[in-house]
């Protein structure tokens, strides 16, 4: 089976910045690959690249074995390929059902009197928000009054209701707490079990570990690994992600001293 | 999976608070009520017409201005630009002797050029629009000046009121029509048609979905494949569109134009839209909201005359207002975005 995305040893730079360096990873239909690394290790630069927020310098990217090379979001998007990032996920003044619909808008009528049809956006915000198990009241609500989670939930079930074969998210779980946190991750698991393609970037290896069949593991960087889920526990992935043997040098010199 | 693992959404209170320009619907009713105590014309039908005309000729252009700010961006040449589209469509009729729609027509190319020029401005140099249309302000108010007296010799324009085509363009940008004792300008349909069609744009359209995206989330509106750019562009060019009625209008009502006028309107302008409940950093605010701003400013600038006040005591007013009205948004806000 071809991979939905696949990545071959891709290279970003931003000016002297060596953001990513040789990175390589796939993505396939129904399956969850997770980006783990620290601060600045380049997670965000590489889903950017994904979504086509940035062009990649060097190495390969290919949509279901064609390469690509993404000019804008709307391309990405119009490959099935969409983002839902931490900040940037929603407009928080405008109403759940314009935000579910922004970019993507139904309209009816002709000519200079195309309008959107209202109707239909609500109730299929409504529908499509209740067949992922989110129930809203009031869909006429700005985005802003809903919890970071419902937030994040939403922006998913807008990918799953338009098609996407690939869904990103970009620290989805970062600014939440474990029962929020708990949610969003079912909601991942929802739209891999749809049959899309996750990615999802982390620096929490038990959120990983929990849903995810792939890891890729950066820093500064590079990819200082690449692993299946049989290939890696939860404490192998934890002790990966601080850098290994770092972390036993930092537990060494947090240790208390002999008295 | 169930519905109940997530945390009730919290409901934005009253719906009515939802509402943009309740602030300034109350704040009108408050400012009707006081000129009608404190000035025994102002009741008259005929003061209707006076305060209307007022109105209509900030409101024109509130419009525009109110949509480019929940666009997220600022037109300080806005004033400005409608002294020059008077002045092109003058000096370009009179200079060619032609008949002057040939002059509106140029006008109005000329107009939305400018308008296109600020878009992409800030598009190109993701400036501050603030920064980018002081620039134009600046340019246009001299130019403005520079052009008519080097063409007219003088600080104002030669009268076109015996040219071709001027009767009719007349009628269509400055007559008025009366209906007992009220006496009514054009401008007044010209603004009730622009709130009409700048709400339905707003509203029901994908553009005015975008328009709300691009100011109130520019950054999620262009990952989700809103163009944020052409957005804005278009609305620099809806405040040029405005700014040739206008200006047209300054033109046909008076035959001649001055070359100074203009400068200082821009802030009546986005005073009526913030009065209206549109936010100064974008992605709220409605068409009538600043068209009940616009009300505000044709009552108090009209009702401080009718109460026979000094004029003096106008620009309080009006600063007050524009406090108040700002606190109130500001509130409504904070209860929108209470998230978490
Ligand atoms: N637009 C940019 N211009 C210049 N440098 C950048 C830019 N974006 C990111 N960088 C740099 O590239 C490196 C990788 O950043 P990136 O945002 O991809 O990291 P990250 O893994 O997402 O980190 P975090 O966990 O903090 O979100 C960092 O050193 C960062 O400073
Ligand atoms: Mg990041």
């Amino acid at each position: 089976m071809t991979a939905l995305v696949k990545l071959t040893g891709v290279s970003k730079a931003y000016g002297h910045v060596r953001a990513l360096e040789d990175v390589s990873l796939e993505v396939h239909a129904g399956e969850i690959t997770c980006v783990l690394g620290d601060n600045g290790a380049g997670k965000s630069t590489l889903i950017k690249i994904i979504a086509g927020l940035h062009q990649h310098d060097r190495g390969s990217y290919e949509i279901e074995g064609a390469p690509v090379r993404h000019a804008s979001p709307r391309e990405a998007l119009d490959h099935g390929i969409a983002t839902v990032y931490q900040d940037l996920a929603v407009v928080p003044l405008m109403p759940v059902w314009r935000n579910f619909f922004l970019g993507s808008e139904p309209r009816k009528g002709r000519g200079p009197f195309k309008r959107l049809d209202v109707a239909m956006m609500r109730e299929t915000t409504r529908t499509a928000l209740r067949d992922m198990g989110i129930d809203l009241r009031d869909v006429d609500q700005p985005i802003g009054t809903l919890s970071g989670g419902q937030r994040q939930c939403v922006a998913i079930a807008r990918a799953v209701h338009f098609g996407a074969k690939v869904l990103i998210l970009d620290e989805p779980t970062a600014a939440l707490g474990v029962r929020q946190s708990g949610v969003v991750l079912k909601y991942v698991a929802a739209a891999r079990d749809a049959g899309l393609g996750v990615v999802l970037i982390t620096h929490n290896p038990h959120h990983a570990h929990l849903v995810g069949d792939r890891f890729v593991l950066l820093r500064r960087g590079t990819m200082t690994g690449s692993y299946t889920r049989d290939g890696i526990t939860v404490d192998e992935l934890t002790r990966e992600m601080a850098g290994g043997t770092d972390l036993e040098a930092l537990a060494h010199e947090l240790r208390r001293p002999a008295p | 999976m169930t519905a109940d693992s997530l945390a009730p959404p919290r409901r934005l209170g009253n719906r009515l608070f939802g509402r943009p320009e309740l602030g300034a619907v109350v704040g009108a009713v408050a400012v009707f009520v006081f000129f009608s105590v404190a000035a025994d014309s102002f009741l008259r039908p005929a003061s209707l017409g006076t305060v209307l005309y007022a109105a209509s000729t900030i409101g024109i252009m509130a419009v525009p201005v109110a949509l480019l700010m929940i666009g997220g961006e600022f037109d300080l040449s806005a004033g400005v630009l409608v002294t020059s589209s008077a002045l092109v469509s003058s000096m370009f009729s009179y200079q060619m002797t032609a008949n002057v729609w040939v002059g509106v027509g140029v006008s109005l190319l000329v107009t939305l050029a400018i308008g296109f020029f600020n878009g992409i401005m800030l598009s190109r140099t993701k400036l501050p629009s603030f920064i980018i249309t002081l620039g134009t302000f600046l340019m246009l108010t001299g130019l403005n000046l520079g052009f008519t007296k080097l063409i007219d010799g003088t600080v104002s324009t030669k009268s076109i009121a015996d040219m071709e085509g001027f009767a009719s363009a007349r009628a269509l940008f400055a007559s008025h029509l009366t209906i007992g004792d009220v006496g009514l300008q054009v401008t007044i349909l010209w603004w009730i048609v622009l709130v009409a069609v700048a709400t339905w744009v707003l509203l029901r359209t994908r553009a005015g979905n975008w328009i709300f995206a691009s100011g109130g989330g520019p950054d999620a509106a262009r990952a989700v494949g809103v163009p944020v750019t052409r957005t804005k562009t278009g609305l620099y060019m809806a405040v040029a569109f405005c700014a040739w009625i206008s200006g047209q209008h300054l033109l046909f009502s008076f035959d001649v134009v001055q070359s100074g006028e203009g400068i200082g309107n821009e802030f009546l302008y986005i005073i009526a839209a913030v009065i209206g409940g549109c936010l100064m950093t974008g992605g709220y605010g409605s068409a009538i909201g600043s068209a009940v701003g616009a009300f505000i400013f044709g009552m108090t600038s009209k009702g401080i005359v009718y109460a026979e006040w000094n004029p003096d005591w106008f620009k309080f007013f009006l600063g007050a207002m524009l406090l108040l009205a700002t606190l109130l948004n500001a509130w409504v806000r904070k209860r929108a975005e209470a998230a978490k």
